[in-house]
């Protein structure tokens, strides 16, 4: 009776070694609420490791010489741009940060070092969305796909002849995440006409495929998630902030930044509204900060009085409390929809709307070899049927995840290495 | 004794050059015929229910100048001497100097504690300074805190708060940051009492003292994460200004 169990028990463990050499390696991500998954950061068992530093050098571009900064921006003095160098002959990948990012965000640093890590050259770039790219390297509003695109490449091209003296490169990629995915599809297109960079492999990582529709369902979750409505905002604020002080009385300081909030939240046993909520309300100041300085840089009329000088000591405060008072879509259809319409007088509210989707650009986002998709099943910020949409338009260059929310799981091992196989040319 | 004299001179001095600095509040100038904007204050905000952003600011202007300031003395001083500090030495040694700060500064929580009748809080202050001061070799360690004795953190502008004085109004304060007319008043009155009561006192050697003011505001600064223009947003005055003022409510309430 002996001898038969061992042989089972032996061609059992055969049988088993040889499922697991043919199955690919499982995908785990501790976070099944899409809303968790994309506040909270991976724990660092789950995460890819990282070096600690990495070689890099910061540079500011000054795009438009001649532009003259309004005095009420008196802290801003050129586009700052990070680069991530290697020592030898490398791909130099450009990094095109989300919605109302720096360079300097704490994921685009870890991403940067990510990318540094599989052997690339990086240069990381401010989203067109964020204040600083704004007022020093917009031609017009901010949000109009085309044309962020063209200010990218702008700054693109004067990055890298930056830098170019000191490193060697082998061949350009381009990746970005969320809106910044959204902007390098569109960037990948400018290039295929301006051949600057000639972009070898672009990769898309977590993008939306309507901009209206992402910004409209990431407001809603601000609008919808507030205990009593916005009218209650106050009194959530309060809330929110009220227990963060008391979690944060060890740590003895509170910081702006989202990540901070993240964090300090984290401790606390927050609900799946307040998780949502918060999402929003990031997004929110992220927009508010885009649309008031986006109008004073055009003239205003929008936020602030047409023709009024501001100071570095007027106040703002009434302006900040319009500001974070109006959405996205709002900024949509009263300042950039009727703004480009002057531009092009037959324009549509349904055809900018087309314009700003990847759906625009689906003939050549199916044919173009090059470029390659992240997402993940659960992400917030696409509608129902897009993830199939993506999979259709995109097919055997798209690797969707089944979890991980918005960008939850950027930095899991298997995210990471689908990322550099792509880049590199090598993916299965 | 001379030293908190010679420190008066200088911040009265301070105080003059910065008034002339910042106290030049300039309107916001206007070049053409006023047009008022499509989204207005007035649309946005329910008459009569102050928005929470605004919170009482009678010197903005001056503020916003002091809030300039601080992000120049910030890049250009004060960060690069923080950063020499930490690049000299050891992550072990800065705990162990913030520790032995931290001690010293039990003084202001003792006091501070006792004149809120807060006694219990009061007795936990005094078994940390000794517990600390002895098996904690002169603060450098904190093992009160391992036996569970929290620091318990109270100032002033605290005790002020929880005798019902408001924060009248928001006050830029140039190099330290965010503060009130009532916390000002509230620092002004500790650091008096440190100088004057406290440890300062206890100490008669000018340049200890110095030395103490330096180190203490190095590792103040090296232990706020908070840098200057990093949050992205056009707002940052205001939201410094609402969170720093909700904070301390919420420290005052507790």
């Amino acid at each position: 009776m002996k001898r038969p169990s061992v042989l089972v028990l032996l061609l059992g463990c055969l049988c088993l070694t040889r499922i697991a050499a043919a199955a690919p390696q499982t995908y785990f991500y501790p976070f099944v609420n899409p809303y968790e998954a994309t506040v909270m950061e991976l724990p660092e068992f789950f995460e890819v490791r990282l070096p600690e530093k990495v070689p890099t050098r910061h540079f500011t571009l000054r795009v438009f010489p001649e532009r003259e900064i309004p005095e009420v921006f008196w802290y801003e003095d050129g586009l700052g741009c990070t680069l991530a160098y290697q020592d030898h002959e490398a791909p130099l990948v450009f990094l095109i940060a989300g919605t109302g990012s720096s360079h300097t965000s704490p994921r685009m640093v870890r991403l940067q070092k990510a990318f540094y890590q599989g052997g690339f050259h990086v240069i990381s770039l401010t989203s067109p969305t964020h204040m600083d790219f704004v007022v020093n390297a917009s031609t017009g509003l901010p949000g109009n796909s085309p044309d962020d695109a063209r200010d990218l490449y702008r700054v693109m091209e004067l990055a890298y002849r930056k830098v170019r003296g000191t490193i060697k490169v082998s061949y350009f990629a381009l990746s970005g995440y969320s809106l910044g995915a959204f902007n390098a599809a569109f960037v990948a297109r400018l290039d295929e006409e301006k051949k600057v960079f000639d972009f070898r492999r672009v990769l898309l990582m977590n993008p939306p495929v309507s901009l209206y529709d992402a910004v409209s369902s990431l407001d809603r979750l601000l609008v919808e998630n507030i205990p009593g409505g916005t009218e209650k905002f106050d009194q959530w604020f309060r809330d929110v902030l009220a227990k963060l002080s008391w979690v944060t009385k060890d740590m003895g300081h509170m910081e702006l930044s989202g990540d901070f909030l993240y964090n300090a939240y984290k401790r606390l046993q927050p609900s799946e509204e307040n998780l949502a909520a918060l999402i929003g309300l990031s997004f929110r100041m992220s927009s508010a900060n885009m649309v008031f300085t986006a109008d004073v840089m055009n003239g205003g009329g929008y936020i602030v009085p047409k023709n009024l000088r501001l100071t570095p000591s007027t106040s703002l405060t009434r302006y900040a409390i319009v500001s974070y008072g109006t959405r996205f879509v709002d900024y949509f259809d009263e300042l950039l929809f009727p703004s480009c319409r002057q531009r092009e007088p037959g324009l549509t509210r349904q055809a900018l709307l087309e314009r700003l989707s990847l759906r625009s650009l689906e003939p050549y986002l199916s044919s173009a070899g090059k470029i390659g998709l992240i997402h993940n099943e659960d992400d917030i910020i696409l509608m129902p049927g897009e993830i199939d949409y993506l999979r259709g338009v995109f097919g055997k260059r798209a690797r969707i995840f089944p979890t991980g929310g918005h960008m939850g799981n950027m930095l899991h091992p298997q995210v990471v290495s689908f990322a550099l196989d792509f880049l590199t040319g090598k993916e299965r | 004794m001379g030293y908190a004299a010679e420190r008066m001179v200088f911040a009265a001095i301070a105080v003059s050059v910065f008034v002339l600095l910042c106290g030049c509040s300039t309107l916001p100038g206007q070049t053409g015929q006023f047009v008022p904007p499509l989204r207005t204050y007035e649309a946005t905000v329910k008459a009569g229910r102050p928005h929470m952003l605004e919170v009482p600011d009678s010197f903005e202007g001056f503020n916003r100048g002091v809030y300039r300031f601080n992000y120049y003395f910030d890049e250009y001083f004060f960060l690069p001497v923080v950063r020499t500090y930490e690049f000299i030495l050891p992550d072990y040694v800065e705990d162990r100097i913030s520790s032995a700060v931290d001690n010293i500064g039990e003084f202001g929580n003792l006091t501070n504690n006792l004149l809120q009748l807060k006694f219990k809080a009061a007795g936990i202050t005094l078994s940390r300074i000794v517990i600390n001061s002895t098996v904690g070799v002169a603060g450098l360690w904190d093992p009160a805190d391992s036996w569970g004795l929290r620091r318990r953190t109270e100032d002033f502008g605290q005790t002020l708060g929880r005798y019902g004085v408001g924060h009248g109004s928001y006050l830029m304060l140039p190099a330290l940051g965010p503060s009130t007319i009532r916390d000002t008043v509230g620092l002004a009155v500790d650091t008096a009492a440190f100088s004057f009561a406290g440890p300062g006192a206890w100490v008669d050697s000018t340049a200890a003292s110095a030395a103490y003011s330096a180190t203490a505001a190095v590792d103040k600064r090296h232990r706020i994460p908070f840098r200057y223009r990093q949050s992205g947003s056009p707002f940052e005055y205001e939201l410094l200004r609402m969170l720093y003022t909700m904070k301390r409510d919420y420290d005052i309430a507790d």
